[in-house]
């Protein structure tokens, strides 16, 4: 079991023959992913690394099948891409681009929203079933499969986490990167219960970042209804006020969205919080009794 | 991306949001000028940088005559304005903005964001004008009044009556807020921005509203479709490192420690800067060299820490995904060559190739490249290499 996708996933790349879309597509089909198609306006009726292009979304999905779309179309057009993609009737729609405007993705994600789709990202490395179905630009060997769901909004803090778990001889079921823009997707309050519902994932790993208040939504959600061990890092503790790091939404603004609050959020609702982005792993062992 | 208040103002004149009449100065006789053409018995000099705090600081002064415009303008032009926002260091005055007096009656708060909580555009407004909004918010957080606004529906009468009877405005002050309310959404949404603040906004004595301050973010993703935005940014407000950070494709930010710090994708970057200071250092900057970690890049990044002279050694901490860590490794070296680094670097390569990553380091023999184990290791020794306890 993981959550969302699996080895069966059927998916569909939006942006497919661009540069972008096409090394990655390589890597998820390489990695066993079951990449059916993908679309380019223009380009419809030519095979792409041995795979049909359509020109619409909606006769890509009429055609193949597929329940999932990949974005890589350029920050400009990706609100378009991501509402084609629901209004085709894909389930799911796992936004990679960086760099999209914040007024696209709010009608973006309202319009998904309206036709039932879920979104991931964006500005996101996207979601990954250990050893059955990669979706997005994660190194997929760091994913090793075991009991350890992981949820973080950062993507190379993702890959540190994973590896920290597999040299703890523990594994991942799903790891989904849900990105640091000011508005996303999926987030923590609607993967948690997801996990919590999977019976493979016996912990989840949580990780987090100044900015927002999805962590402060996320400890309140865990103490009400997640009974699996939580371990959460917040990244940005010693991060300055009010300077953008890195990530659009990584900043803290009149004295919200602090490391700190997040960190004390999490720890009242019995989540185990680690100080050190070097400590995942091994409290992860350590909640699990493997250690 | 943040503009100065005059520039804020325009933008507000042309979507029909009442400003004060007012222009821009670079020197005294400039001012002097526009006082006379403003006409009128009362002026106010206000100095033009990116910060909050200025009436305090002494970056807002009234005048009586042209003539004490011009004396007020000379002084202002050129000196360093210290202000809470502004950090120790300042900002310097290199422009004043002139505008015409108004009759203040009484003074509010107006200031529009995007609520991530609820995604969408919220507008605040609070009777205590002129004061922080953040203290505010903490002392008297029911003073404030917010409506998020449903973009598929725009603002409607009911956001501004919302508004309207919360400030506690009486029947003939209703309609003429209302509509300044409504010009202001459009300029967010329009312009892309983020942020709004007018602070105070101002009910003079014959009923109207006028915008007395104007202060505006934006958000830079959306900049390549507002080039007239665009053209308003001032570089001499912006950390001249991190301008040339962002020439390159680098996202820097200057810290206060001596603990260099080179990574890969901006959550590592924060959690790089959060494990120096755990394992007992401080970090000098933030700074995300993005997913590719080419020896250009390396090498841009080595020239932008050691811009910084307090910085006494170096963790590059790359974690190679896509981008096998025996190319960055051999990137981290040919970098090496082409900028001379002269404090400690510690090296922590993790993910694919790792080993050989590691192997090549070792071979490479230059003396002053530590290779780290894993992030603790590389944490620890960055910081014992700061305080001079390393080799």
């Amino acid at each position: 079991m993981s959550i969302l996708v699996h080895k069966d996933t059927k998916v569909i790349v939006q942006g497919f023959t661009g540069k972008e879309g096409t090394f990655h597509s390589q890597q998820c089909i390489d990695y066993g992913t079951k990449i059916v198609g993908g679309v380019t306006p223009g380009k419809g009726g030519q095979t792409h690394l041995d795979r049909p292009v359509f020109n619409t979304v909606k006769e890509a999905v009429d055609a193949t099948g597929a329940t999932v779309s990949m974005i890589f179309v350029p920050p400009a057009f990706t609100a378009d891409a991501v509402m084609e993609a629901a209004d085709a009737g894909i389930d799911l729609a796992v936004i990679i681009t960086e760099g999209a405007p914040v007024k696209d993705m709010m009608y973006a994600k309202m319009y998904a929203t309206k036709k039932g789709m879920k979104t991931i990202g964006p500005n996101c490395p996207g979601i990954i079933t250990a050893e059955e179905c990669k979706i997005g630009i994660m190194p997929g060997f760091i994913f090793k499969k075991g009991p350890v769901g992981l949820i973080s909004k950062s993507g190379t803090l993702t890959y540190e986490a994973s590896n920290q778990v597999v040299k703890e001889g523990l594994g991942i079921t799903t790891a989904v990167g849900i990105g640091g823009d000011p508005i996303i997707g999926l987030s923590y309050k609607q993967l948690l219960p997801l996990f919590e519902a999977d019976p493979e994932t016996e912990a989840i790993v949580m990780i987090g970042e100044i900015g927002g208040t999805l962590e402060i939504e996320a400890a309140e959600f865990i103490k009400q209804n997640i009974t699996k061990p939580v371990v959460a890092f917040i990244a940005g503790q010693t991060a300055p006020k009010g300077k953008r790091m890195g990530h659009a939404g990584a900043i803290i603004s009149g004295g919200q969205g602090t490391a700190q609050e997040k960190m004390e959020a999490l720890r009242n609702a019995g989540v185990h919080v680690v100080e050190s982005p070097a400590d995942i792993g091994k409290t992860v062992a350590h909640v699990l009794g493997k250690k | 991306m943040n503009i100065h208040e005059y520039q804020a103002k325009e933008i507000f004149r042309e979507y029909g949001v009442p400003v004060p009449r007012g222009e821009v100065a670079f020197s005294g006789p400039e001012a002097k000028e526009i006082a006379q053409k403003l006409g009128g018995d009362l002026w106010v000099v206000k100095a033009q940088i990116h910060a909050g705090g200025r009436g305090k600081a002494g970056g807002v002064k009234l005048a009586k005559s042209p003539e004490e415009v011009e004396k007020i303008a000379e002084e202002m032009l050129g000196m360093t304005l210290v202000t809470h926002q502004t950090g120790p260091e300042g900002k310097k005055v290199e422009k004043v903005y002139i505008e015409e007096g108004a009759d203040i009656q009484k003074e509010y708060y107006l200031g529009m964001v995007l609520d991530r909580s609820s995604e969408m555009p919220v507008m605040m407004a609070s009777t205590e004008g002129g004061m922080e909004i953040e203290e505010v918010a903490a002392k008297n957080p029911e003073k404030i009044i917010k409506v998020a606004i449903d973009p598929t529906i725009g603002f409607q009468g009911f956001h501004g009556r919302k508004l309207a009877f919360g400030l506690g405005l009486s029947k003939e002050e209703i309609r003429p807020f209302i509509q300044f309310a409504e010009a202001l959404y459009k300029v967010y949404m329009d312009k892309d921005a983020n942020l709004i603040e007018i602070n105070p906004l101002i009910k003079t004595g014959d009923g109207k509203f006028l915008a007395l301050d104007a202060k505006m973010g934006f958000d830079d993703n959306a900049l390549f479709r507002h080039p007239d935005i665009h053209e308003m940014r001032d570089l001499s407000e912006e950390d001249p490192v991190e301008h040339e950070a962002e020439k390159y494709g680098l996202s820097y930010v200057n810290l206060d420690g001596n603990v260099g710090c080179m990574v890969n994708g901006a959550g590592l970057a924060m959690a790089t800067m959060d494990i120096i200071k755990y394992e007992g250092g401080e970090p000098a900057n933030f700074l995300d060299v993005g997913g590719g970690a080419s020896a250009e890049t390396v090498a841009k990044g080595f020239e932008l820490i050691l811009q910084d002279e307090n910085v006494k050694s170096i963790f590059v901490n790359i974690f190679g995904g896509i981008v096998r860590c025996d190319r960055i490794a051999n990137g981290i070296l040919q970098a090496t060559k082409q900028v001379e680094v002269n404090v400690p670097v510690v090296v922590r390569l993790d993910g694919t190739n790792a080993e050989e990553a590691a192997e090549i380091l070792k071979n490479a023999n230059i003396p002053n490249i530590i290779p780290a184990t894993d992030l603790a290791d590389g944490a620890k020794k960055a910081v014992a290499a700061a305080k001079g306890e390393l080799q």
